[in-house]
């Protein structure tokens, strides 16, 4: 499919449409909603990491001035499981790999055991916020606390405490990709073969706005309406009607306002959200609840938290023969809605990096333990196998003594366009790796620093540079394709394009902006093609009232695929007008262009009629075709046909000060190929948080769970080092462009892109400072000044 | 237990009886229905509460709403004038100082106060002051940028 040309707007940094509400305090957020006769929700949460529920006493809660009804889970009888919508079940038969799931129940208040701290076990419902909080501290339960195990590596070691009867060991999956036989062959003959362990900890997402819902059920019609904090309103609804409450799909609505970030957190079907739909449909009352922050630690779905063995193996004079990983991935208590889905396709098909591998073999397991949840958090696998690729490559680099950018460019797969079969089961689209590589070290001067860096430790200053050359897999997905993996759901996306008598478009998209900007960039699409101020263009979205359907926001897919549904409508939309421009011109549709906002008779100047005209005829159609429908509105769903495969290439300086272990970010540099850019003050936006976020865990960011009592010991803002104004650079930021012949616009995402790509290449800086003193590896981060002062002393120690 | 309570809230003045625990923020949201000033954490360290009490920047829920009986009070609501964006809020849009738009009122309102304090600051000095409000989506990068701009188009002082 040919590439949209930039006519006007696609291309253009244009300030977004969306700002005027949010600078000026009017965005309306879901715990701004207040409805006449609202209750409020307390949840009644488990204090202990593990524990059997014996006896819950709600009398004294219950009898609370301004209680209106207090729940536990055994009230709600009929009321299944939160669903896990990724089956990756043995009888789910995925060529080329290996699989096996125990699917666990995880209902919405828990009656049995508590399996975190946190978990849900009751609910208090009151006139009042205050009523209700004050009267959930006299919910008496009466627990038998149990062994518990938070530990990634220790969750499923014999003898641990088990959490759930169908996951004997703790094993919730076991995963296997590639090939172990040619991996092993190429390790046997291999010169250079370098192992480490590499950590990528837990962390939380802590989108700024807490999540939050209300529900309100209404008597006299049966219709539900749900306001949450979602990325994706229509699957919610979906998992909610279908799989938990058994309540009649159309009966529901679900809106997702203005959402204050979501970074992943805000895709899952949460325990919180059912449970107040489910008591407003019991009370006929609104129900709200807003998570505390110290709410939002325990329960939000938590990201990362795999502890991994690496090898790689290389040909003396650097090429990579094999790469083999062992990972085991924490899945928390439950599994969370796409929980599987994480750690094994987001994670080991994106093993094959930027490089030319011959043989790989990745194996997971997925371990339950006394967690809260783990489930996507932006990037979903992609960081986390970035991150694995790019540190081995570095270590890989220097047992063979080589430089490792110089290894990195002699390892690139080649220029192509169309399809790179990867040895991990994904086919590539499109790339250029080389470019945005050079591009990269020619911003840094990159021989120039290395002399600096030379000059810099003659001076016992420890000046370090790391890399990263990442890959992600966006637009996600082929619904054919992960339906074969296992998905539950399809991962198409919806646009509707109605043109009003007018000439004013509003356009509805399945897709969610929680900050991406949607209202800005898809009307620049929508004035683009149809040749109409963008004035005129209004962008609907978050609502399954008025939008058609939608897959939602997450995997950097809105552009890719919710953009390229209402391009679908679109053409459309001119296929139609230009049948009824051609009848109001008396000429037939084949010769009929349109561009700039009117159709024009081919080879005739003068001879046009303006969009406005064609709409309003569409809608009063007096003089019309023959046979043709009135209106002017059309619907698409776009189903792309394989995944986008974004690139780029990062690079960071740091300084660590040899005295007390402080890091010092010097630079921060991105190269990034995203494909076609529609608004590129918004990508570079998207980079910048990205970056800070990938930085915040190399550096400062980690859950922490203390081993003895299971407690989150990381649970607020004063514990959870989330990156401050003074904590992070200025970042310097390019492109290159390789556009995707997967999608007629050529996008293919960009809002993972610095998540994934940052983490290594400021660890690897940090390596490279410490070079000097002798080390070469750094298995965890984040590196917290006592942390890197700790190594610092021990490589001191050591010599 | 109800206390009584009145203040000016952008320059209307509201009375009320409340209790003595309620939080200024919640206050300002729930019983005034001012909603633009945000609630990100439970203990001061998100900043999405900031608003102007008497000429100062202050986290609204590190006050009782009855500890402030007789403020003046200025909130996100308050800032443009007549329809007129301040300059703060015109450098954010223009700079792309805003994602999510959640920390963005309490953003705004703490730079309100450090361009009175500093009205020509350095980077370093406004990453300094941004210190106790926290962004997830911007990575800062920009909102450095809007205030520099916001720096550069403040009215003189006369």
């Amino acid at each position: 499919m040919a590439t949209v040309a930039a006519d006007r707007l696609f291309g253009k940094s244009i300030k977004r449409r969306e700002d005027p509400r949010f600078i000026t305090g009017r965005g309306q957020y879901v715990d701004d909603l207040k409805l006449l006769g609202m209750t409020y929700a307390a949840f009644v949460r488990s204090p202990h990491a593990h524990a059997r529920i014996r006896k819950i006493d709600i009398s004294a809660a219950t009898r609370h001035p301004g209680v209106v009804a207090v729940f536990t889970g055994k009230d709600m009888t009929g009321v299944n499981s939160l669903p896990c919508g990724w089956d990756l079940r043995k009888e789910k038969k995925v060529p080329g790999v290996m699989q096996d799931l125990a699917i666990v129940p995880h209902m919405p208040l828990t009656s049995d055991a508590a399996r975190h701290v946190g978990d849900p076990v009751a609910v208090v419902i009151a006139d009042s916020h205050e009523a209700a909080v004050d009267a959930a501290e006299k919910v008496q339960v009466d627990w038998e606390p149990l062994p518990a195990v938070t530990i990634t590596d220790k969750a499923a070691a014999p003898g641990a405490p088990k959490l759930h009867d169908g996951a004997p060991g703790n094993v919730a999956f076991k995963w296997e990709i590639g090939d172990r036989a040619a991996t092993d062959a190429a390790f046997k003959g291999a010169a250079v073969t370098v192992k480490k362990r590499i950590v990528n900890q837990r962390l939380v997402a802590n989108a700024m706005e807490p999540r939050a819902c209300v529900a309100r059920y209404e008597d006299a019609t049966g219709d539900l309406t749900l306001w949450v904090t979602s990325q994706n309103p229509h699957v919610h609804r979906l998992l909610m009607c279908a799989f938990v409450l058994g309540i009649p799909e159309h009966k529901v609505r679900v809106i997702a306002p203005d959402v204050g970030g979501g970074f992943g957190s805000k895709i899952f079907l949460y325990n919180e959200e059912v449970v107040c739909s489910w008591i407003s449909r019991r009370l006929k009352r609104p129900v709200r609840w807003t998570a505390s922050r110290r709410e939002a630690y325990l329960t939000d779905a938590h990201g990362r938290d795999h502890v991994t063995d690496a090898e790689i193996a290389l040909t003396r004079d650097g090429k990579i023969l094999g790469l083999r990983v062992k990972t085991t991935a924490n899945l928390g208590a439950y599994l969370s809605t796409f929980a599987p889905a994480v750690p094994t396709f987001l994670y080991g098909t994106l093993l094959n990096g930027v490089y030319a591998i011959p043989a790989i073999h990745c194996e997971v397991t997925g371990v339950f333990s006394n967690t809260t949840a783990v489930d996507a958090y932006r990037g979903a696998g992609r960081p986390e196998a970035c991150y694995v690729l790019e540190r081995i490559v570095e270590a890989g680099a220097r047992a063979a003594g080589m430089d490792v950018a110089d290894l990195r460019k002699k390892n690139f797969i080649p220029k192509f366009s169309g399809a790179f079969q990867t040895q991990v089961a994904v086919v590539y689209d499109s790339g250029d790796y080389g470019a945005a590589w050079d591009r990269m070290l020619q911003m840094l001067d990159y021989r120039k620093f290395r002399a600096e860096q030379e000059a810099a430790r003659k001076q016992g200053r420890l000046l370090g540079i790391g890399f990263s050359a990442y890959i992600e897999a966006c637009s996600i997905a082929p619904s054919k394709l992960v339906g074969a993996l296992g998905a539950g759901a399809g991962l198409y996306e919806s646009g509707k394009v109605r043109v009003h008598p007018t000439g004013m478009v509003t356009v509805f998209t399945g897709s969610h902006s929680h900050g991406q900007g949607h209202e800005t960039t898809f009307a620049q699409i929508v004035a683009d093609k149809l040749g109409i101020p963008i004035e005129q263009v209004d962008i609907v979205h978050g609502d399954t009232g008025s939008v058609a359907f939608g897959m939602g926001t997450y995997g950097s897919r809105s552009a890719s695929v919710g953009g390229t549904a209402i391009l679908m409508s679109l053409n459309k939309v001119i296929e139609k007008g230009k049948k009824i421009a051609a009848h109001l011109l008396e000429a037939s549709p084949g010769d009929i262009d349109f561009s700039g906002g009117e159709f024009r008779v081919k080879g005739a100047p003068g001879k046009s009629v303006p969009f406005g005209a064609v709409s309003l005829t569409a809608y009063v159609p007096h003089n019309y075709p023959e046979g043709l429908e009135p209106g002017l509105e059309e619907t698409s769903f776009y189903d792309p046909s394989n995944f986008c495969f974004p690139f780029g290439a990062h690079a960071c300086v740091v300084e660590v000060d040899r005295d007390t272990g402080n890091i010092k970010i010097l630079r921060y540099l991105a190269v990034d190929d995203v494909g076609n850019v529609i608004n590129p003050m918004i990508v570079d936006g998207m980079v910048h948080g990205g970056i800070a976020q990938g930085v915040g865990q190399a550096l400062w960011e980690g859950a922490v769970y203390d081993g003895q009592s299971g407690q989150l010991v990381t649970g607020s803002l004063m514990d959870y080092a989330l990156p401050k104004a003074d904590m992070l650079p200025m970042y310097e930021t390019d492109r290159t462009v390789t556009p995707t012949p997967v999608n007629p616009m050529g996008i293919k995402g960009a809002g993972e892109t610095g998540t994934i790509a940052a983490t290594p290449a400021v660890v690897n800086a940090v390596v490279d400072a410490l070079a000097p003193l002798g080390v070469d590896h750094i298995e965890a981060m984040p590196l917290t000044a006592e942390r890197v002062w700790k190594i610092i002393q021990g490589a001191k120690s050591a010599r | 237990m109800k206390l009584p309570v009145k203040m000016t809230i952008n320059g209307q003045s509201y009375s009320h009886e409340v209790e003595p625990r309620l939080l200024l923020v919640h206050y300002i949201r729930e019983t005034v229905g001012l909603t633009g000033t945000h609630v990100g954490c439970d203990t001061s360290q998100c900043g999405a509460c900031t608003i102007l009490m008497d000429g100062q920047a202050v986290k609204s829920c590190t006050f009782f709403a009855v500890q402030t009986d007789g403020a003046n009070i200025m909130t996100i609501e308050g800032l443009a004038k007549d329809g007129e964006l301040h300059p703060i809020q015109q450098g954010f849009w223009e700079k792309h100082g805003l994602q999510c738009g959640f920390c963005t009122p309490g953003m705004i309102m703490s730079v309100y106060q450090m361009l009175e304090r500093y009205p020509k600051p350095s980077e370093e000095l406004i990453r300094h002051q941004l210190e106790g409000n926290l962004c997830r989506c911007t990575g800062y990068h920009n909102i450095v940028k809007a205030i520099e701009w916001a720096a550069e188009h403040m009215p003189a002082k006369k």
